[in-house]
């Protein structure tokens, strides 16, 4: 502690102070904000694995057209019931062949069809080719679940911005309707909207929408009170900005994290109002294809040819599942406190 | 306390009142008449219907004998199942939805905060990302796929259940573990949330510096400041149950309210639908009132706070 | 005097999202039988960490990387968590930063005070209650027998730091770590806290470590101060010593922000310009250089060693060495160092 080291005299003069204010700038490069938040959602591994996913689910309903191998309302009466087949291939459950009786019979012989003719994922009871239904099916649930998002955040965005940025008496009513709407379980406004609308895509997502705006428009709202107190927004309330101009230059931006989030789980919420709906026959009129209506009809015959059934769960599913766990990353990513 | 409780049943009221308004005048809209897809009935005998029902007087009367009727517990006839009075409909039917409800929702809250806190001290673990796993698997697979799955496995296939009947307790454990699926998932989550922020807390670390052993700290500390929030997700938890056995109910064939809700929506029965609506919307609205009053009670901060400011 | 207490070369890293933090960079002290240290230094600058190594009581993505904490010569680094459990509250105990958040809100306060004694099962519960209210009275809650009942939303900030000094006490403890309990409170009350400390101390003989970055409030508890920047001891000795004879520029600018009587309120607010470093990557020569107007060459490229000035008070910077060429500290320094001189004279004769 005490022993005095060698060191050469020179290096004992007084530094110049400004010398030392640029080194002290050196240091890690400090990232945006956005940047930020990208490299945390990309270095979460589950995250990532879900967005890729997601991705693919979406670039294949957008291309259905050139995706899918058949029509998927073209009925082929004498091929109906027909298990999965890939190719040539013998997989077992991909193989076409299908117990009769405790015996193993090749289903695609049975009823004729010629060699080559296959299909991956079977056929239904109308002989329609089930992948090209899935693949259809996954695109009008996933148009319907965007959609009724969009006018979900149409109206909680605008509803909660305006309630948490007047507050007072528009605030108190506004939220009146806000609890008297939220006491009424959201299936049941669904239904009533769908038994007065009749069945279709429209009322689908109308009624969705109708329900899910209410959560939406309470974190806006709340986001809004905070936001409304803070500094710039005093500020550029002070200097006389508009309204418009303030909720869109300050307002939106900050609460841009909140809304993506929130819309990473309104999209599985209306994916599965609409397969509830479709399922027990009040959703998409038939013969279109969404996952509620496939699973409605796997399930009547899931007992003895499961594999209809399947396919669409497991699409249903997964969708779910990885937009669920997409929006957790999210929320870790742009809130890094929340996970750790 | 007693007057918040007070002012929070007038709001049920209030509130059931605007509901059971809107879907009277809802009904209304629907073009046609609920005869219209019955067994043809001449003009006379449908005129003789209508007034049975009083349908042959002004919308407004009809609105003011309904909301009378709500008061006296009356909500109305059906037009289906023998024209049996909607009450009684629901009254027959309630025992199974309640029964597979509430199983649902225990065997799901009390896994789910086990499961929760698991993942909770176990952070950043393989146990924890197990535990995250099988909740997001319970929140997202649709009760309804999992009903289907569960029967086709465990009654059709392996015969360790039966498939649709509704007898003694057996019948009820398929749907049950169908309809706890969400709020296990639901409570997991939210409890390892809670349980996580509550472990760094300040008076965790107090805890731990007063000698206390990890476990005590959780057993002591940790377990009843992150049990005390799971209470309001209750509320939540008892719609996402009550929407899953509408179909659950139906793929059991379970004599239960929510396959009635589905029968008569598929029939058209709208005094049915109806009353079912503002049955339903009652019953959320007691849980959440129960569930608020009980937060009261078991938080001291509340309890002994000033009475029940909102 | 018996080293109770003897900290060696204890660096302390966070693993983090941006890598790691080294945030002790190898510290030493010790505390002597009965006597009151204070640690002070800016925010950020590891006087929580320090003292939270002693205990073993560290985030969950911290490490103990390299040092030794000697208690009764016992290297407590070494011990089984359940040794640990047997210390903490027991013979060290802890009152934290931030009174509103230190108490269980579910839990009444007769219960939170207690349970030490409860947990290393010295006594009945009964008397367990009996003591903690006597604690309570000890410490100055009004009516204790009354109030053990309550829940800690019923007191104010300054009854709940009287309470969490009632915890950390009610075992009478060997050791005190005190880690700014007077920080949020208002003045009046930080005054009757640092009172009630030195009356404790005198009645059960804790030993205490006292910190704080308000300079202000040391010299009315303390026997000794160490002053701590970016990980590390920059400075300690005693009182007097490190308050009237300060020879690091760092104490310098410490001292120079610290408001006394006679300043006014506008040169009140003298504080050190810049920030300091990021710990992350820590610079290879003395961490406060950047910010040091009388940085030497040297300082850029090798940390200073300790440089004796007395027997109990030691320094870290090149300033020090024989070959350093001599400065002028600050005006107020100045005055600081003629009033010691006078002092030292005044002994003398
Ligand atoms: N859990 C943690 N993860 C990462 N870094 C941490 C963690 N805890 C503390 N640090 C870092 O260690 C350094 C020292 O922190 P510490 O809490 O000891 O400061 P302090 O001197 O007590 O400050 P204050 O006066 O504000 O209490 C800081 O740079 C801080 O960022
Ligand atoms: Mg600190």
């Amino acid at each position: 502690m005490e022993q005095v080291p060698k060191i050469p005299k020179e290096k004992f003069k007084l530094l110049n102070k400004q010398d030392n204010e640029a080194s002290e700038s050196l240091g890690t490069p400090s990232l945006t904000y956005l940047q930020d938040v990208r490299r945390r959602l990309f270095s979460n591994k589950v995250a990532t694995a879900c967005l890729i996913i997601l991705g693919l689910i979406v670039l294949i309903s957008i291309f259905a057209p050139a995706v899918a191998p058949h029509n998927p309302n073209a009925q082929k009466v004498e091929y109906s019931n027909l298990p999965p087949k890939l190719g040539n291939l013998n997989i077992p459950g991909f193989n076409g062949m299908q117990d009769m009786g405790g015996k193993e019979v090749d289903a695609y012989k049975q009823v004729g069809a010629p060699k080559g003719t296959y299909y991956i994922l079977g056929t239904d009871y109308l002989g329609r080719d089930l992948l090209s239904r899935i693949i259809y099916g996954t695109r009008l649930s996933l148009i319907v679940a965007v959609l009724a998002t969009l006018v979900d955040l149409l109206i909680g965005i605008p509803y909660g911005i305006v309630s948490g940025w007047k507050g007072g008496r528009v605030d108190t009513f506004l939220q009146r309707i806000v609890e008297i709407v939220s006491s009424i379980p959201n299936l049941i406004v669904v239904i009533l909207m769908m038994i007065i609308l009749k069945p279709g895509l429209t009322s689908i997502i109308i009624a969705i929408a109708l329900t899910g705006w209410v959560t939406m428009a309470r974190l806006i709202r709340a986001q809004t009170f905070q936001l409304k107190e803070q500094e710039y927004v005093l500020a550029a309330r002070t200097l006389g900005e508009s309204s418009t101009k303030i909720a869109s230059k300050h307002l939106i931006p900050n609460l841009s994290s909140t809304i993506i989030i929130q819309t990473m789980f309104t999209i599985p919420n209306a994916i599965f109002f609409e397969a509830f709906l479709s399922f027990i026959g009040i959703g998409i009129p038939a013969p279109n294809a969404s996952l509620g209506t496939l699973l409605s009809d796997g399930q009547k015959a899931f007992r003895f040819l499961p594999y209809q059934m399947w396919a669409p769960a497991i699409i249903l599913s997964l969708i779910m599942i990885a937009t669920n766990l997409l929006g957790d990353g999210l929320r870790d990513a742009f809130d890094p406190q929340s996970s750790d | 306390m007693t007057k918040y409780i007070l002012r929070r049943i007038l709001y049920l009221f209030l509130t059931l009142f605007i509901i059971a308004s809107i879907t009277f005048f809802l009904m209304k809209l629907l073009p046609g008449t609920p005869f219209t897809n019955q067994n043809r009935l001449s003009p006379e005998q449908l005129k003789i219907v209508k007034a049975q029902y009083g349908l042959d007087q002004p919308v407004f009367i009809q609105y003011i004998r309904y909301i009378g009727g709500l008061f006296q517990g009356n909500l109305g006839t059906s037009f289906q199942f023998n024209n049996e009075p909607v009450t009684q409909l629901i009254g027959q039917r309630l025992a199974p939805s309640m029964q597979i409800g509430a199983q649902a929702m225990i065997v799901g809250t009390i896994f789910g905060i086990l499961l929760g806190a698991i993942a909770a001290i176990r952070k950043n673990t393989w146990v924890d990302t197990l535990a995250t796993f099988i909740s997001i698997l319970g929140l997202s697979i649709p009760s309804f796929v999992l009903a289907v799955l569960l029967q086709f496995y465990l009654a059709f296939k392996w015969h360790i259940y039966p498939v649709a009947l509704w007898d003694n307790f057996q019948s009820s454990v398929l749907p049950t573990l169908a309809l706890a699926a969400l709020p296990l998932g639901n409570v997991a989550r939210f409890m390892r949330t809670e349980m996580v922020d509550v472990m760094s807390s300040d008076y965790i670390e107090l805890a731990k510096s007063k000698g206390n052993s990890n476990w005590q700290v959780v057993t002591k500390h940790a377990l009843r400041n992150s049990l005390i929030p799971v209470v309001t997700i209750i509320g939540p938890m008892a719609v996402s149950v009550m929407t899953g056995s509408m179909v659950v109910e139906n793929i059991f064939s379970i004599p239960g309210i929510g396959e009635q809700f589905v029968k008569s929506i598929t029939t058209n029965d709208y005094p049915t639908i109806m009353g079912l609506t503002i049955f339903y919307s009652f019953l959320l609205i007691l849980v959440i009132l129960i569930v608020d009053i009980l937060y009261g009670l078991i938080d001291p901060r509340i309890r002994l706070g000033n009475g029940g400011k909102e | 005097m018996e080293r109770i207490l003897d900290v060696k070369n204890l660096h302390v890293d966070f693993k983090t999202y941006n890598g790691t933090v080294h945030a002790i960079r190898g510290v030493d002290f010790h505390l002597n039988d009965g006597e009151t240290l204070a640690i002070v230094g800016e925010s950020g600058s590891g006087k929580s960490v320090t003292v939270r190594s002693v205990l073993r009581l560290l985030a969950k993505n911290a490490s103990i990387s390299q040092g030794e904490v000697l208690y009764h010569g016992e290297d407590l680094l070494k011990k089984s968590e359940k040794e640990m459990d047997n210390l903490r509250g027991n013979k060290i105990s802890m009152i934290f930063q931030d009174p509103m958040t230190s108490l269980d809100p579910t839990m009444t306060i007769g219960k939170q005070v207690a349970e030490p004694l409860l947990i290393h099962n010295k006594v009945s519960k009964a008397d367990a209650l009996k003591r903690a209210e006597e604690v309570l009275r000890l410490v100055g809650i009004p009516n204790p027998k009354a109030r053990m009942k309550d829940y800690p939303h019923q007191f104010s900030g300054g009854q709940r730091q009287r309470i969490v000094i009632a915890i950390a006490i009610v075992d009478y403890p060997e050791i005190l770590i005190a880690d700014e309990p007077t920080t949020a409170l208002d003045v009046t009350v930080q005054a009757q806290i640092i009172d009630l400390l030195r009356e404790l101390q005198q009645k059960i003989g804790t030993s205490i470590i006292f910190i704080t970055h308000d300079l202000g409030v040391v010299a009315g508890i303390a026997d000794r101060v160490a002053v701590m920047y970016a990980g590390k001891f920059v400075e300690y000795g005693s009182v007097d010593e490190v308050f009237y004879d300060p020879q690091h520029p760092y104490t310098w600018g410490l001292l120079d922000s610290m408001p006394t009587l006679n300043t006014s309120e506008q040169d009140r607010l003298n504080s050190i310009p810049g920030t300091p470093p990021n710990l992350l990557n820590p610079p290879t020569g003395d961490a406060f250089a950047p910010r040091n107007a009388y940085a030497l060459q040297i300082d850029t490229e090798q940390q200073p060693p300790f440089f004796k000035v007395t027997k109990t008070h030691y320094a870290a910077t090149w300033l020090l060495h024989p070959d350093a060429p001599k400065v002028t500290p600050p005006v107020s320094i100045q005055q600081r160092f003629k009033k010691y001189q006078a002092w030292l004279e005044g002994d003398v004769k």
